[in-house]
């Protein structure tokens, strides 16, 4: 094994060097999954709460939200203090009809008809996030599949195979066959005697036959046991139709510097793998099951500008968006889930430590396009029902809508997703029309038919939202290493939740845990000071 | 397998025909030229110009006057705290609150180029120049 591998290494490296923008490609791609598994216990509940304390919280994201939901179940008093006329924050969907005016003042009027929508947020739900899983059950919201690979999306480079898209199922089976293939002369040349029995290199050479669809000669080429797995050439008909007919695989030579193997493995990530959600009709159905639990504590269009505390409370200054007007509210305590990227610059009460954590966390660049055609194209002409496509072009990906397939009318489809440098910041500076124009320019080339039926498209650049100024807080190892815990510290009577206050930034799911762990822990914290007391 | 290759020549044509068309109406749909983009992990921008339509003006936006939202964007036009090189230098290298670092991804003559553009532009006249050596010892 040691041998092979080693030559495996060498070689990889040497094609990786031949490919412009592959330490981009391989970056972009691996930003997308921070991952880790969700620590919910189904059983959270806090204990009664001492008579009459109260809380305010900031933000009606869904951090804000969770707190105020399972403190209030305590008996605490508790409000909430929100920007927008709407909650949920990130947790967001824009449909027809829908204005967005971003940071700079440019307004995009949403014309998306037939049930199309963008989420320009969070779009997917992994199966073992569950607590927010817990929530949506809780609170009725409708979950579907959100299809992450599609076997039959493209995979595409500008620098191979002329520039044509190839099939996901093709380049996944050909990479397996060949390595596959491969690996079976090592095996059987002896050079991996060193390392296996001759039991287990039987037993290894029949797998391969099994994961890499060889034929019984161990060779991966045209015949039916790789076309099952990559597609045939003329699939199998009815009647006098002809008969089916295997295809041909690609040179391996030419998949390997063709980079195009490096999209197989995203929807092998565990925070990708089967079965992903999505919710009903976009992903605010989660906002608006969290906010019908808590719509009776949200003060709206209040814009915090200075947190206070004392030892008798906490007084937070906003103003009322809706009158103009400066007004202050006051409780005993306060969980603060505004971004930091919006925090760094509120005045607040807080010791040193959590002040530098608040200013040590910038937030990443992240831009989303929804793009309206007249027809689904991608269903109608290439079959691609949901999932999504690959690209090394600065759209990074296409994402086809999981929902309504085979409808006759139009259709919304995701025309990029793009995050951190350099693409998310230079998107981010153009014009809407001028980020949409450059998405259906660069869409064109994996789909011809996008410049006949592109009809209306909207994009959204996070740094450019106005209430949260960027898509989610930046951790480094350093960073984390010197401010996490500061951040997470209770400090007097405030403590701070959201999604960068977790190890799982960028997720929703941190956001809530983050809220469940920092709502706990100020219980606990209300209830030993009141027996000191 | 002879359909196969038939096929896929033929639509590689169609292809490269529609990047003519895609690129035509691209230009007319947009106001202004866009921003490039770049296609490493760096940024490919070299003048300070590019530098700022790439990056900078994402937040602090087009002529530099900054942006109020639920926080703010400090204008970056006649803003007196550029006239000390070192401040600019040190905030696009290191990053500051919600302003990123932008260290890993600029090089020493990006970084003297864009903010000597900032510091000349927007009502900005600070006539003394960064040099990339200058950027070099901040980092
Ligand atoms: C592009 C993108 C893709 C993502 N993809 C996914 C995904 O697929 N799945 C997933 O689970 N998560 C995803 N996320 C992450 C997810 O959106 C966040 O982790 C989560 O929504 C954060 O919730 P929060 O409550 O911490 O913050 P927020 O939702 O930001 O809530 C903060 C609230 O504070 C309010 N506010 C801000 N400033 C003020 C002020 N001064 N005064 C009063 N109120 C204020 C805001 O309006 C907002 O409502 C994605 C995020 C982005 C941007
Ligand atoms: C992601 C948004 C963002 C981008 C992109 C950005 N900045 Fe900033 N910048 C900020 C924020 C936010 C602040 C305020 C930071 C603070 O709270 O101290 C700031 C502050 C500054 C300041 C200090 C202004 C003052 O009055 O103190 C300078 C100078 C500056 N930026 C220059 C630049 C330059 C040059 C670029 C391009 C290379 C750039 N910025 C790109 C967000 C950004």
């Amino acid at each position: 094994m040691q041998q092979g591998e080693h030559i495996t290494r060498r070689e990889l490296l040497g094609w990786i060097g031949k490919t412009a923008g592959a330490a981009a490609m391989y970056r972009a791609m691996t930003s997308l999954s921070l991952a880790a598994e969700s620590t919910f216990d189904a059983s959270y509940q806090l204990s009664q709460a001492p008579k009459g304390s109260s809380i305010l919280i900031l933000g009606a994201g869904v951090a804000g939200m969770t707190a105020a939901y399972e403190l209030r179940k305590a008996g605490y008093k508790v409000r909430i203090l929100e920007y927008n006329n709407r909650a949920g924050g990130r947790c967001w969907t824009i449909r027809g009809g829908d204005t967005f005016t971003e940071l700079g003042g440019a307004t995009q009027h949403c014309q998306f008809e037939d049930g199309g929508y963008l989420n320009p947020g969070p779009w997917r739900i992994p199966y073992h996030h569950r607590a927010i899983l817990h929530y949506c059950h809780k609170f009725g919201v409708k979950l579907e599949g959100f299809v992450q690979v599609n076997y039959n999306a493209y995979v595409h480079s500008t620098q191979a195979f002329g520039g044509k898209p190839q099939r996901y199922r093709a380049i996944q089976s050909d990479y397996q066959g060949h390595v596959g293939e491969l690996l079976s002369k090592c095996i059987q040349q002896g050079a991996l005697d060193q390392e296996l029995t001759s039991e287990d290199a039987q037993r290894l050479l029949e797998s391969l036959r099994d994961w890499g669809a060889l034929d019984k000669n161990q060779q991966y080429k045209r015949s039916l046991e790789s076309s099952l797995r990559r597609g045939f050439a003329v699939h199998p008909g009815g009647g006098l139709m002809p008969e089916r007919e295997p295809s041909e695989p690609l040179d391996f030579s030419a998949l390997l510097e063709s980079q195009l193997w490096r999209s197989i493995a995203q929807g092998q990530m565990d925070d990708h793998q089967t079965q992903i959600f999505q919710p009903v009709g976009g992903m605010d159905g989660v906002a608006k099951g969290f906010e019908r639990q808590v719509k009776d504590l949200i003060t709206y269009q209040a814009k915090v500008t200075r947190i206070q505390q004392s030892d008798q409370g906490v007084t937070v200054t906003y103003d009322d968006l809706s009158s103009g007007q400066s007004q202050t509210a006051q409780a005993d305590y306060c969980i603060c889930t505004l971004p930091l990227s919006i925090l760094s610059q509120i005045p607040l009460d807080a010791g040193g430590p959590m002040q530098a954590a608040i200013r040590a966390v910038p937030s990443n660049a992240a831009v989303k396009f929804g793009l309206q055609f007249k027809r689904r194209f991608w269903e109608q002409d290439e079959a691609i029902y949901g999932g999504i496509s690959y690209t090394d072009l600065p759209i990074r990906n296409i994402a086809y809508p999981n929902y309504d397939f085979g409808s006759s009318g139009k259709g919304v489809l995701l025309g990029g997703y793009i995050w951190g440098a350099p693409n998310g910041f230079e998107f981010t500076s153009m014009t809407p029309a001028q980020r949409v124009a450059k998405a259906v320019e660069m869409g064109a080339k994996i789909h011809p038919q996008y410049l006949q039926e592109f009809d209306n498209g909207i994009a959204v650049g996070w740094h450019r939202v106005p209430w949260s100024h960027g898509c989610c807080g930046v951790w480094t190892q350093e960073s984390r290493a010197a401010h996490y815990n500061n951040l997470c510290q209770i400090d007097g009577r405030i403590v701070l939740a959201g999604e960068h206050a977790s190890y799982l930034n960028a997720w929703q799911e941190g956001a809530i845990l983050s809220a469940l762990d920092a709502s706990k822990r100020l219980h606990q914290h209300i209830l030993a000071s009141k027996e000191a007391a | 397998m002879k359909r196969i290759s038939i096929l896929t020549i033929i639509s590689l044509g169609l292809l490269s025909l529609s990047m003519l068309a895609s690129a035509r109406q691209a230009n007319t749909i947009a106001e202004h030229e866009p921003p490039e983009l770049s296609v490493s992990f760096q940024f490919e921008e070299k003048t300070g110009q590019a530098l700022f339509e790439g990056i900078c003006q994402g937040c602090h936006m087009p002529a530099g006057e900054g942006a109020k939202g639920a926080a703010a964007y400090p204008p970056l036009a006649n803003n007196p705290k550029l006239a000390g090189a070192a401040y600019p230098v040190y905030l696009v290298l290191k990053g500051q609150g919600g302003m990123p670092a932008f260290s890993r991804n600029l090089n020493d003559e990006q970084v003297a180029e864009v903010v000597n553009y900032v510091r000349s532009h927007f009502g900005n006249q600070y006539a003394d120049k960064v040099q990339a050596t200058d950027v070099a010892k901040l980092r």
